[in-house]
């Protein structure tokens, strides 16, 4: 009996993702550290934080619907398509405070879409956002065509590359850190995030009772709009230029790290601290590999190695360990 | 109310027809655009639809059999540049290699990487999407590794290898020649074989599967080394049809996949879609792309103006097809 317990607790602590995560990048960092001696130093580790922020805004709102069950693959078309908006009104004389709240707009409008197509047509969220996918690219090229916007006026680039105060803490890390604790609170602590998990495991049983699964599915993909204006909004910031093709291939990197934080695909899994931990893992392991040189192909090889067997060996591990077990007791 | 019996036969045929949506939607947009431009409807343009369809279809018939299993391939776009990778730089290095041999290749190494998908997730027992999101990044890293990003061009490609997109058999170009021949041979395999009604079991439900004897993991590897090896083939076409090998092309081809298998009615979460549908999406994609293209839309709108069409498509679909039950049942309540 205490032995069962033992492994029960066992389990319950070790087999979680997100202990899997904390290993992972503890492995990660001291085989950096190792690497390079540029790799464990504060003003580095603070500012590396400013290459993946962005994606880590939608990261959370991305989470909340794939444990719906469902998936935004316009997010990025999505960033492309805000930042247009706000650049071009700002070329045409607007106060950058009014672009800024136009671009807010522009992405929210076009997560509401998603979410109007998918409730009211009840079509799956991967056609509606597959097609949105384009039709959001494609409207800043007709507003752009080739042309990019690279005059901003003097205080907007600190809000993607500004620190607090005089500290090493970048904006952008404080923004997101705020948003995870809202995220999380949100998801874990309240009716609203039960419900998602709820809709994830099994849709036509909340429907029947009660629960308002469109109105919730409309809500988060309005978020999911509004969250990629944001990362419009600091992207466009931190590189100063704003074009239509910014931001191509973000859903891919941003999907890859939800699922790496252990959200199903299917819906009914996944935890915020997962997701963050997951960001923050593949985070390290692209600027130690990037201060060691290695190139950039090689990086995308190494973070699909991650993906897979972070979640192979614990499987692998778990069967042998079950088959151990019936051996013993055969 | 004695209705007609033919009436609701009728009626029936075309509820079971699930693709009719996409269909009417392809006759509307065929009449628009014949009204614009009168070389759209002739025998000519109708083969330069064929040849652009002929990869997107061979890969996307990969992509359906995953999907009928309810598994899924984000692979194949990374797998088609890698494979054409590879053979494109053997071929290169190796101008006496019969093209025959080169397609052999191709769908050996397409083989390969879809059983190593299958493999992984069959006997590492992890979630399909993890996976070949993994090997996406992986198999398009190794493209880029291996090529040291650079391109294979068609001067350092044999004759022989790039007429395998371009020359004839009977007749019928070659690429149009392979859509066919997959067509049958997987039209056969999905409804006339015991694999492939497994296939679509395993899809509508694995436990009960399981239950009846059908190994479930046996159909997975199945499904993907399929994927693979339509992938390869994918991979050997692209390269020689564009005369050029580039370590990132087919960029967001597997959502191109998806995309047309959804549109073509198959279910993303298993278990039902047909090929035929799966072609009409293709055809329809293909004569979206080639009438705007004559109809001289700018570079600029395509993208945009290709997101909408689809959404309009897909939407209509679904609202023809409520129409439809709506009007059905009320019959039966008749009955």
């Amino acid at each position: 009996m205490v032995d069962s317990f033992r492994i029960n607790f066992f389990k319950r602590i070790f087999l979680r993702r997100e202990c899997l995560l904390v290993l992972l990048i503890i492995v990660v960092n001291v085989i950096n550290t190792n690497l390079s001696p540029y790799y464990l130093n504060v003003i580095n580790l603070f500012d590396m934080t400013f290459n993946f922020m962005e994606k880590g805004f939608i990261v959370l709102i991305m989470a909340l619907i794939m444990i719906t069950g469902n998936i935004d693959i316009s997010v990025a078309s999505n960033i492309a398509m805000s930042s247009v908006v706000m650049a071009v009104s700002y070329q045409s004389g607007l106060n950058i405070v009014i672009c800024i709240i136009l671009g807010l707009l522009t992405g929210t409008l076009g997560g509401f879409i998603n979410g109007y197509l998918i409730t009211k047509f009840r079509l799956s969220s991967i056609v509606v956002t597959l097609g949105t996918m384009s039709l959001y690219r494609g409207i800043p090229f007709i507003i752009l065509g080739d042309q990019a916007v690279t005059k901003f006026p003097e205080g907007f680039a600190y809000i993607g590359q500004g620190y607090i105060g005089d500290t090493l803490i970048p904006f952008q890390l404080v923004v997101f850190i705020i948003l995870a604790v809202i995220f999380s609170l949100l998801l874990h602590k309240t009716t609203f995030g039960r419900h998602i998990y709820s809709i994830g495991t099994n849709e036509n049983a909340c429907r029947y009772s009660g629960v308002p699964v469109d109105s919730i599915k409309l809500k988060i993909f309005a978020i999911s709009g509004f969250l990629s204006a944001l990362a419009a909004i600091f992207l466009t910031s931190r590189i100063g230029v704003s074009r239509p093709s910014i931001a191509l291939g973000y859903e891919l990197e941003i999907i890859t790290i939800v699922v790496l934080g252990g959200v199903s695909m299917y819906g009914g899994e996944g935890t915020i601290p997962g997701v963050v931990l997951s960001l923050f893992l593949v985070g390290f392991v692209r600027y130690g590999l990037s201060l060691k040189n290695v190139p950039a192909s090689m990086i995308v090889i190494i973070i699909g190695l991650v993906l897979i067997f972070s979640v192979m060996i614990p499987n692998v591990l778990n069967e042998f360990n079950i088959n151990k077990k019936l051996k013993r007791r055969a | 109310m004695n209705k007609k019996p033919w009436n609701k036969n009728l009626l029936l045929i075309f509820v079971k027809f699930r693709e009719l949506g996409i269909l009417i939607f392809i006759i509307l947009l065929v009449l628009i655009v014949s009204l614009r431009s009168p070389y759209f409807l002739t025998l000519s343009n109708l083969n330069v639809i064929l040849l652009d369809i002929s990869i997107l279809f061979i890969v996307a018939v990969g992509q359906m059999v995953v999907l009928l299993s309810k598994n899924l391939d984000l692979s194949v776009g990374s797998g088609v540049a890698l494979v054409g990778m590879i053979v494109a730089m053997t071929v290169s290095k190796n101008w006496n290699i019969q093209p025959v041999v080169a397609i052999l290749m191709g769908v050996g190494y397409g083989l390969f990487f879809g059983a190593l998908n299958g493999v992984v997730i069959s006997k590492g027992k992890v979630s399909p999407v993890i996976t070949t999101l993994g090997t996406m990044s992986i198999y398009r890293g190794l493209a880029f590794m291996i090529s040291g990003g650079a391109w294979v061009d068609a001067v350092e490609m044999p004759e022989s290898f790039k007429l395998i997109a371009r020359g004839k058999i009977l007749g019928i170009p070659n690429l149009i020649f392979f859509m066919i021949v997959i067509f049958i041979i997987f039209y056969y395999l999905l409804n006339h074989t015991r694999i492939g009604r497994q296939i679509y079991a395993v899809g509508s439900n694995r436990e009960a599967s399981k239950m009846v004897g059908i190994s479930t993991d046996k159909i997975t590897f199945l499904v993907y080394s399929l994927s693979g090896i339509l992938f390869g083939l994918g991979g050997v076409l692209w390269v020689s049809r564009y005369a050029s090998a580039q370590s990132d092309s087919a960029m967001g081809f597997e959502f191109q996949t998806i995309a047309a298998c959804v549109i073509g009615g198959v279910n993303i979460a298993g278990g039902s879609g047909t090929l035929p549908g799966l072609l009409m999406a293709v055809l329809f994609l293909g004569i979206i792309n080639n009438a705007l293209n004559l109809v001289r839309i700018s570079p600029f709108l395509k993208l945009a103006v290709q997101g909408l069409v689809i959404l309009i498509a897909v939407i209509t679909d679904v609202l023809i097809k409520r129409r439809f039950q709506k009007v059905l049942l009320l019959r039966e309540k008749e009955l």
